[in-house]
């Protein structure tokens, strides 16, 4: 890659948001923005090599962009009143009085969430004008093709187009359901991260990564959310945690067996004061707090043994009674195995096991095998523990449970 | 990965931005951290006290000597630093050369190692013991 390519790259990265929003605000469309913003990158690839890099690079970005709005309309004899007031206050400005607008930014973070958008559609967009990646370091991320990536955003900006979304954040009787979203979706990016759903490798730390600095940046935009700062807080803790999730040999380590030495202190340090931020607003702990606080019990317990399974057994309870997810049921059994014993938690799993919940996650027979290896019930663990390395999608966590039912 | 800005100024800009009301120099440094944490790279930062304040220990004869304030003929002080997480190293120097800094000040930037640089040496006794000693700093 040429140097000017990785300065525009880095450019891009640091300013593509703000330069998508701002150009979004003027032509109301995210979509038109975002192809009118990388008309620019293109023109900074051409010009800069010759001119050096603008003092102000994201001012220089907006303002080709906007230039080529213009152009656009003059084209089309689209140059109503309202494009040619906006075109003479164009020509007026100087490129240093750039002011980006916070406000745009928040705008364009809802439109890439926007519900006309399936799952996959707002990761890539988020990914792309929210976070500023390529669609190449997307695609590597995601391990999947670049076209794949590229057909995507293409798509998910034609949607937008076409459902006519307005660059707006959304009213305050949609806010927070539209808020849950975006958090969703940045959530998500993270633990494709975390535990990578297909593939062989367990973690995937830069997408991990890409998610937390999303969150961050939302956090800044949005400070008055407590949930954003949960989700920032529940990120730094379970990320603090990836140098001690893998073996030498690429294989995943438990909870239970993690050399807490490698944790990193810094992240937790900044989970916890992320938490302490969202509970300082007072509105209560949501969904995200409650993870996060379970994930601090973890973080700052002195081993597993020491860990305080009561206070996270109660957290599991409060959660379940806000999202009555059968993961979170799955979740509190093993929190109860830990502080009651076994056989408090297979009742739970077993009332599982029964409603039908969760029939093709490997996580359910994986949990109830080694509730039943503690009982000492070993015939019926090795076949839970078998069904379970069956349904698992990750190479690395089949390995693992083979080798669990192996050792009974 | 992180890299670490450190700030360096020469005695004369320093004296030089005495000049400066203070508030401004607030407001630039206070904007200018504001767009880290608003991208969400800033890890970590702290300003430095005047030299004055400090003192030296010199490891050039048998017993470690301490000397009162900053190190005699140095001719730039750190004063500060920034820990940023970028995804690349152009993307750092892209950050570093937005600080609002003037004449007479470096930043000289470093990249942070992390698990990966010790890999070969996961074994290490004093590997290992590192990483204890840094989880006790960080519970103090």
């Amino acid at each position: 890659m040429s140097d000017i390519r990785r300065t525009v790259d880095a450019v891009w990265r640091i300013e593509g948001a703000r330069v998508v929003a701002t150009v979004a605000r003027m032509v109301g469309d995210v979509g038109l923005a975002e192809d009118l913003a990388q008309d620019a990158v293109a023109d900074a690839l051409a010009q800069w090599p010759e001119s050096g890099v603008p003092h102000n690079a994201g001012a220089w970005l907006t303002a080709v962009a906007k230039r080529k709005a213009i152009d656009g309309w003059r084209r089309r004899e689209r140059l109503d009143d309202r494009y040619r007031e906006i075109a003479h206050e164009l020509d007026a400005e100087t490129s240093d009085e750039w002011e980006p607008i916070d406000d745009d930014v928040l705008r364009l973070v809802f439109t890439a969430c926007h519900p006309v958008l399936g799952r996959e559609a707002q990761v890539a967009m988020t990914l792309r004008v929210v976070g500023g990646l390529t669609s190449e370091e997307i695609a590597r991320m995601f391990l999947v093709p670049v076209p794949t990536i590229q057909a995507r955003i293409t798509r998910a900006k034609k949607t937008l187009t076409a459902a006519r979304v307005p660059f707006e954040v959304p009213d305050p009787s949609e806010w927070s359901g539209r808020l849950g979203g975006v958090l969703s979706v940045i959530y998500l990016i993270f633990t494709e991260g975390y535990t990578a759903t297909t593939g062989d490798r367990w973690l995937r730390p830069e997408l991990a990564g890409e998610a937390l600095r999303v969150g961050r940046t939302l956090a800044g935009l949005a400070p008055r959310e407590p949930e954003v700062h949960a989700l920032v807080a529940l990120m730094e803790l379970q990320a603090s945690r990836f140098a001690a999730r893998i073996a030498t040999d690429g294989r995943p380590v438990l909870l239970a067996d993690q050399d807490r030495t490698r944790w990193d202190r810094g992240q937790i340090t900044r989970g916890v004061a992320a938490l302490a931020r969202s509970d300082a607003l007072g509105r209560g702990r949501g969904n995200y707090a409650l993870q996060a606080a379970i994930a601090q019990c973890h973080a700052t317990a002195a081993s597993f043994d020491d860990t305080e399974w009561e206070q996270i057994v109660l957290l599991y309870e409060a959660l379940g009674r806000l999202t009555s997810s059968p993961v979170v049921a799955l979740n509190r059994a093993v929190a109860v195995s830990m502080s009651a014993g076994p056989v408090a938690a297979l009742e739970i799993v077993d009332a599982l096991v029964e409603s039908g919940a969760m029939r093709q996650s490997y996580l359910l027979p994986s949990v109830r095998g080694e509730l039943l290896s503690r009982l000492g019930r070993l015939e019926e663990a090795r076949a839970e523990l078998a069904s379970a390395a069956d349904l698992a999608g990750n190479e690395r966590e089949r390995d693992v449970l083979l080798a669990k039912a192996a050792a009974l | 990965m992180k890299y670490m800005l450190i700030m360096r100024s020469t005695d004369e800009a320093i004296e030089a931005s005495k000049e400066v009301p203070f508030e401004e120099i607030i407001n630039a440094m206070g904007a200018y951290n504001e767009s880290l944490m608003k991208a969400g790279v800033l890890l970590a930062g702290e300003g430095l006290a005047e030299p004055d304040e400090g003192f030296v220990v010199d490891f050039a004869a048998e017993e470690p000597i301490v000397t009162d304030g900053p190190y005699g003929e140095t001719h730039e002080l750190f004063n500060g630093f920034w820990i940023l997480q970028t995804s690349t190293k152009e993307e750092a120097i892209e950050w570093a050369s937005r600080c609002p800094l003037g004449p007479g000040s470096k930043l000289e930037v470093r990249r942070v190692t992390d698990m990966s640089d010790f890999e070969d040496f996961t074994d290490n006794e004093f590997v290992q013991k590192e990483e204890g000693w840094r989880k006790e700093l960080g519970q103090e």
